[in-house]
């Protein structure tokens, strides 16, 4: 049971998508989990052939638990009277791989089932796979299912998924000595360009104002290895690579923070279809084992709902998490005269085991430095 | 396409990208956004649906008019009338 964030515990192994003796590869979506964030797709990180299946689905397992043996080219074959031994046939799922689209296809067939629904169907008892022909389930679907009418409560958010966040914002505010920092910055110039941009373009290749500022982040993240990467163990594990978590809050209630991988190099068009595709699959209930897994630093916007500022709790075992608020016309000094312009907070929120406030000034500047001079599009 | 059809197609786009609302529930006359939490991120894959789709281009400057369910119909219904009559 590959742990898919820091705040998880154990996970139910909700189906298998491959059978003993199958082939898989590297980031094929071998098996879906239940976990308090919603089902996941559990990505395989190791070419092989699928030994053994472990555990049976409907079985609730604490993470780490081997889940399959896979057998890798090259190792020699497992017996069947072998215990499930290491050397021999690794427990596989267990560690994250990544970047993997491989298995869509298989994962397509699947009926999108939103968060909400899911957590409905588990109150109300009512068994997911009855309710046969619909694309997409709804709480609706559930609770007609279940034959009561919508007598919801009020609850902000899935009971398990609250106290999950709860849990990982309380060890935050317990072990992470933060640092606060703030600035504005100008994005005229770079709405204008961005305009410009979508101007000559078809809806799908357009670009948003949120992909500008996760380049951003995640440019300025590459340059400062520490606001990237793990505390573990008592030391700073940076990353090379920036692996954006983005913090995406669901319809039903709740929040995740999947990984957008590759935030600092990939194409800014990949990087807006990979932020439309990711975002889309956190609030229908698809998200991938390694987007859950490895985020190295996690941003959170506002979006337009016209709040300027967000000072941002740090997710563990992560070392900085950087806010954007919306973006608002502001008065603002440009040579000499002020002027309206559209402003952009941006905050920081840095772990000082690892980093000081100057070099997180620094860091920050960077930002404002790729916002109002961008280096593309 | 009929105005029946374009209706179905929008409420199934909305439903696609938002299973937790219940398309047929809300005020088709009344801004999307107002009635359940649907966000810039939301809206650009609603338009990159209805393009995909219909084959249509929406400037960013229509996008205004896409704000409601009626708003959308009318104006896919605009779009494939001047088609037919261009």
């Amino acid at each position: 049971m590959p742990s898919l964030g820091a705040d998880m515990e154990a996970g139910t192994l909700t189906r298998w998508l491959v059978s003993e003796g199958d082939t898989v590869h590297r980031g094929d979506i071998i098996a879906v989990v239940e976990t308090v964030k919603g089902a996941i797709d559990v990505e395989v990180f190791q070419d092989g052939r699928v030994e053994r299946l472990l555990v049976e689905p409907g079985t609730e397992v604490p993470v780490g638990t081997p889940l399959a043996l896979i057998h890798s080219p090259g190792e020699p074959a497992a017996t069947p009277k072998a215990a499930p031994k290491a050397e021999s046939a690794r427990p596989s799922a267990r560690a994250p791989g990544r970047g993997a689209t491989a298995g869509d296809a298989r994962g397509a067939t699947r009926r999108r089932v939103s968060p909400a629904a899911r957590r409905r169907a588990r109150e109300l008892g009512v068994d997911l796979k009855a309710l046969e022909g619909a694309a997409a389930v709804t709480v609706t679907d559930v609770e007609r299912a279940a034959g009561g009418g919508p007598a919801r409560a009020a609850s902000p958010a899935p009971g398990g998924m609250r106290a999950a966040i709860a849990a990982a914002m309380s060890r935050s505010k317990r072990e992470i000595p933060h640092y606060y920092l703030e600035t504005s910055v100008d994005m005229g110039g770079a709405l204008e360009r961005l305009s410009t941009y979508n101007g000559a373009r078809p809806v799908p290749d357009r670009l948003l104002p949120a992909v500008l500022l996760l380049r951003a982040a995640a440019r300025a993240a590459a340059r400062y290895p520490e606001m990237n990467g793990w505390y573990r163990d008592g030391a700073h594990v940076p990353s090379t690579a920036v692996h954006a978590g983005m913090a995406t809050a669901l319809r039903g209630g709740g929040l995740v923070a999947p990984a957008l991988h590759d935030a600092d190099s990939r194409p800014l068009p990949e990087l807006m279809r990979g932020l439309a595709d990711l975002v889309s699959r956190a609030r229908t209930g698809r998200l991938r084992s390694s987007e859950m897994a490895d985020p190295t630093i996690t941003v959170t916007s506002l979006g337009e709902q016209g709040v300027e500022s967000v000072l941002a709790v740090i997710f563990p075992p992560q070392v900085a998490i950087v806010g954007f608020g919306s973006i608002v016309q502001r008065p603002w000094v440009v040579a000499g005269k002020v002027a309206p312009r559209p402003l952009v907070r941006v905050s920081l929120a840095a772990d000082h085991r690892v980093s000081d406030g100057h070099r997180g000034a620094l860091f920050l500047a960077e930002i404002g430095r790729l916002l109002e001079n961008p280096e593309e599009p | 396409m009929n105005q029946e059809s374009l209706r179905k197609l929008v409420l199934d786009t909305l439903g696609h990208i938002a299973p937790d609302a219940d398309p047929a529930a809300l005020d088709p006359a009344v801004n999307i956004r107002d009635q359940i939490d649907f966000d810039s991120m939301d809206f650009y894959n609603f338009a990159v649906a209805l393009h995909e789709k219909l084959g249509v281009e929406i400037p960013e400057s229509d996008y205004p008019r896409l704000s409601s369910i009626d708003g959308c119909v009318r104006y896919l219904q605009d779009k494939a009338d001047s088609r037919a009559a261009g």
